[in-house]
């Protein structure tokens, strides 16, 4: 419906998300507790909460509504970006409810369904509900299967039900399409929100307002200037206590699928003819498409395990010294795959993409480096310490852009070296970043969706990590790194063999 | 801080420049100036807003205090670099004798290169901002209407003076209001046949925000004083029961939408730094507001 009090010319209002309630399952999770909650918080606190919106937690432990309003609240004191506030956390705690079940319970989900029609009627939440699957994907269909036969799912006319899953989105090819049937059997394309909260990131947005609304980068971004693009995504800590989920799942799976190929695709897409979710979509599907393996996965992929070691200072634990790892465990803590891009803009320029825990800081990045001038009129030895131009676009931490070029360094002799310039995002801009969830839980309750993956788009990431992981299952063990370092030596022969070395960001 | 007295504009750029080399803060990029004009009696507040705000909006904030009076011209100035106290730049500079006229002297060579201007008179306003020397420097010109004795009657001025850029703290305190009146339209609701917007008498804010119903539901809207503080009820009829939000303490408010449960929304008044940094972060004119304080002279005199 139209709304007349919204004027698209008028941008100080902010956008409120309708009446309506998020259910978390899996509340007691660390995700729920770490992220989830205080984002909520935040955003109550920013006012883009509606009045009168609901927070349902849904899990095993037995809670009385109040012990779980005391959890939240805990969370909220811990985590929250924004300062404490008495008044939102009373308004917040107003419209807190708190579910016990079994996730394969149907009873517990007939009171869930109790619950969320007495919120309809005491806080007007409209029968507009979000289920939040904070869980091991495992569960899924027993979830998915139980909203359904409960008639939670039953979505009307006036009113929504929307689904939100987080990454893993399956292991492979098969078992994403397995999900995506058991998703899309209850609900419709459109209420499915996968979150992958690296797409809520500022700076994730700002690659496409880089591109497309300036003058001084699109001329470039081709194969006639750039030489090679490298994405990096690189965690300076181990898997901690998550050797459950991580073994067996890999640094491809983990970071690779998802992650570093949707940065991969708002690097290399076409310009979109509108920035609508359609077509955002369309283009980064269409890109995914066009991304293909190189034929020989021996010299184009590593990977690695981290060693036991000093790390900045820290005697850490070797991947197979983590409880809950199996001791043959062949499971990669680091990846690195080489990529070719199918279209004529990238035709030749190989994607590098490089991900791994225990490596020497936390860093994600996008560097695009160009080609060397293609005449320096200089002695050689002028521009021996002359690199080839980068602008790297700095996700985390430091959102920013640095842009590498030469520069004459100052004396009587011609010599260039190369020099940074930098944007960081924290000194130029205004409002401070929302957190990714705070901006990717608001979209979802209002229905917004560019900045969620599509199904076509998880599938054919799978479809071209699937080779690698094959062709990795039937070969050697990973290779040992040592913690604290930039990851195995295969990684640095896999560029090497091309002529080029990794940066170190 | 450095402390320069009876001193010249170059020699304040000179020192500006000298602290920044001193502590290698030269790369740290000022997105803009904002000049902040006070009265001695104002101007703590208004420079201690400006700091805060920033903490978001890394700026040059240029404090001009004019001291007028039969001394001498003299121009003092205090300076403390980004670093000192949060990533914003404060250069308050007083102006005394007759150089208290001529402030936008001494602003100019002061700005920060190929960056917007906003300028902010925290005291009293100029009768035209846009043609006031100090306004002509600027993309965006912040008054506060609710400053002035007649506070209504100066509005009436802005309206007939209104230029592209300005805009008036007696909007930006509307915004939230605004922002509600807007989500509970977002729900299904019977039309709305007419409104009504109750706030003290001699309050801005409360014809701005009757002016903007009307323009944009174009339905009639009645002004009714109140006892306040500021705006403390909005009421929109519909055929199925008034959508109201009510406000009588200035801090809780109760919304109310027909066929729903009553519940209580966050509408505190917001101190001049959470104002400044609303409206620091847009500096493109304010179309909207034009229109509505163009339609705002209805509205002055409270109904029946």
């Amino acid at each position: 419906m139209n709304n007349p009090l919204r004027d698209p010319r008028d941008r100080r209002l902010p956008r409120i998300a309708g009446p309506c309630s998020l259910v978390i399952f899996g509340v007691t999770g660390d995700l729920a507790r770490r992220k989830l909650m205080p984002a909520i918080y935040d955003l109550a606190n920013r006012g883009l909460l509606p009045p009168g919106f609901a927070l349902v937690g849904f899990a095993r432990r037995d809670f009385a509504t109040q012990d779980f309003a005391q959890i939240v609240h805990d969370a909220v004191r811990e985590h929250a970006r924004t300062p404490f506030n008495e008044d939102t956390w009373q308004q917040l705690a107003a419209g807190i409810r708190y579910v016990t079940g079994d996730l394969g319970d149907p009873s517990a989900f007939a009171a869930l369904n109790q619950t969320v029609a007495t919120l309809d009627a005491e806080l007007g939440t409209g029968g507009n509900h979000a289920f939040y699957l904070s869980i091991p994907p495992g569960m899924f269909p027993t979830v998915v299967e139980q909203l359904k036969s409960s008639g939670l799912s039953q979505q009307r006319p006036d009113a929504w039900r929307r689904v939100v899953v987080e990454k893993p989105f399956g292991h492979d090819l098969a078992s994403a399409q397995e999900l995506n049937r058991t998703l899309g059997e209850v609900f419709p394309t459109g209420s499915v929100f996968r979150i992958d909260h690296y797409l809520g990131k500022e700076t994730v947005q700002n690659i496409l307002a880089l591109r497309f609304a300036n003058a001084m980068f699109e001329p470039v971004w081709n194969s006639n200037f750039v030489d090679h693009v490298q994405i990096t995504m690189a965690e300076d800590i181990g898997i901690g206590g998550r050797a459950g989920y991580y073994d067996g799942i890999g640094a491809a799976r983990d970071v690779i699928q998802n992650h570093l190929l949707q940065l991969l695709a708002l690097t290399a897409m076409e310009e979109p003819i509108s920035f609508d979710a359609t077509h955002v979509r369309f283009e980064k599907e269409k890109i995914l498409q066009a991304v293909v393996l190189p034929d020989d996965l021996a010299t184009s992929t590593a990977r690695g395990q981290y060693a036991g070691g000093w790390q900045g200072g820290e005697l850490v634990a070797g991947y197979h010294d983590e409880s809950g790892v199996l001791p043959d465990s062949s499971t990669e803590t680091y990846a690195a795959v080489k990529l070719l891009v199918d279209t004529r803009r990238w035709a030749g320029v190989p994607f590098y993409l490089r991900t791994g825990k225990r490596l020497a800081r936390r860093v994600t990045e996008i560097a695009v480096v160009f080609k060397r001038a293609p005449h320096l009129p200089f002695a050689v030895t002028d521009t021996r310490e002359l690199g080839n131009n980068a602008l790297v676009i700095r996700v985390q931490p430091d959102e920013g852009v640095t842009v590498r070029f030469g520069s004459k360094v100052p004396g009587t002799a011609m010599e260039v070296r190369d020099v940074s310039m930098d944007f960081g995002y924290g000194e130029s801009f205004t409002e401070t970043s929302p957190e990714a969830y705070e901006r990717l839980i608001l979209d979802v309750l209002l229905g917004d969706p560019p900045l969620f993956p599509r199904h076509e788009e998880v599938e054919q990431s799978w479809r071209i990590l699937d080779p690698v992981l094959e062709f990795w299952a039937h070969h050697d063990k990973p290779a040992a790194y040592a913690a604290g370092t930039w990851g195995p030596a295969s990684a640095e022969a896999m560029l090497a063999r091309d002529g080029r070395t990794w940066r170190r960001p | 801080m450095i402390r320069l007295e009876d001193t010249t504009v170059s020699a304040i750029s000179e020192a500006i420049r000298a602290e920044k080399n001193r502590k290698g803060a030269i790369a740290v990029g000022m997105v803009l100036t904002l000049i902040v004009v006070a009265d001695e009696a104002d101007q703590a507040d208004a420079l201690h807003a400006a700091t805060a705000a920033a903490s978001e909006h890394p700026m040059r904030i240029l404090g001009i205090i004019p001291r007028p009076g039969r001394t001498a011209a003299q121009l003092d100035a205090e300076i403390s670099v980004a670093g000192d106290e949060g990533p914003g730049e404060l250069i308050a500079l007083r102006l005394r004798g007759p150089m208290a006229a001529h402030t936008a002297s001494v602003a100019l060579p002061l700005l920060i290169p190929d960056a917007p201007v906003v300028v902010w008179w925290a005291s009293d306003a100029p009768k035209s901002p846009a043609t006031d020397p100090l306004g002509l420097l600027a993309r965006r010109r912040i008054t506060d209407a609710a400053l002035a004795a007649r506070s209504r009657a100066e509005l009436q001025e802005h309206a007939h003076s209104y230029a592209p850029g300005d805009t008036d703290f007696a909007w930006t305190r509307v915004t939230p209001w605004r922002a509600l009146l807007a989500a509970a339209l977002d729900r299904p609701h019977a039309p709305v046949t007419g409104a009504e917007v109750a706030a003290a008498r001699s309050n801005p804010s409360g014809p701005l925000l009757a002016a903007w119903l009307h323009q944009a539901l174009g339905v009639p809207v009645t002004m009714r004083a109140s006892r306040g503080p500021g705006i403390t009820a909005v009421h929109l009829h519909t055929q199925r029961g008034d959508i109201s939000i009510t406000r009588p303490d200035g801090t809780k408010a109760t919304l109310q939408v027909p066929g729903y449960p009553a519940s209580e929304v966050g509408l505190r008044r917001r101190d001049t730094r959470d104002l400044l940094l609303e409206e620091l972060r847009r500096l493109d004119p304010d179309e909207v507001y034009a229109d509505t304080l163009a339609a705002s002279p209805h509205f002055h005199a409270d109904g029946p």
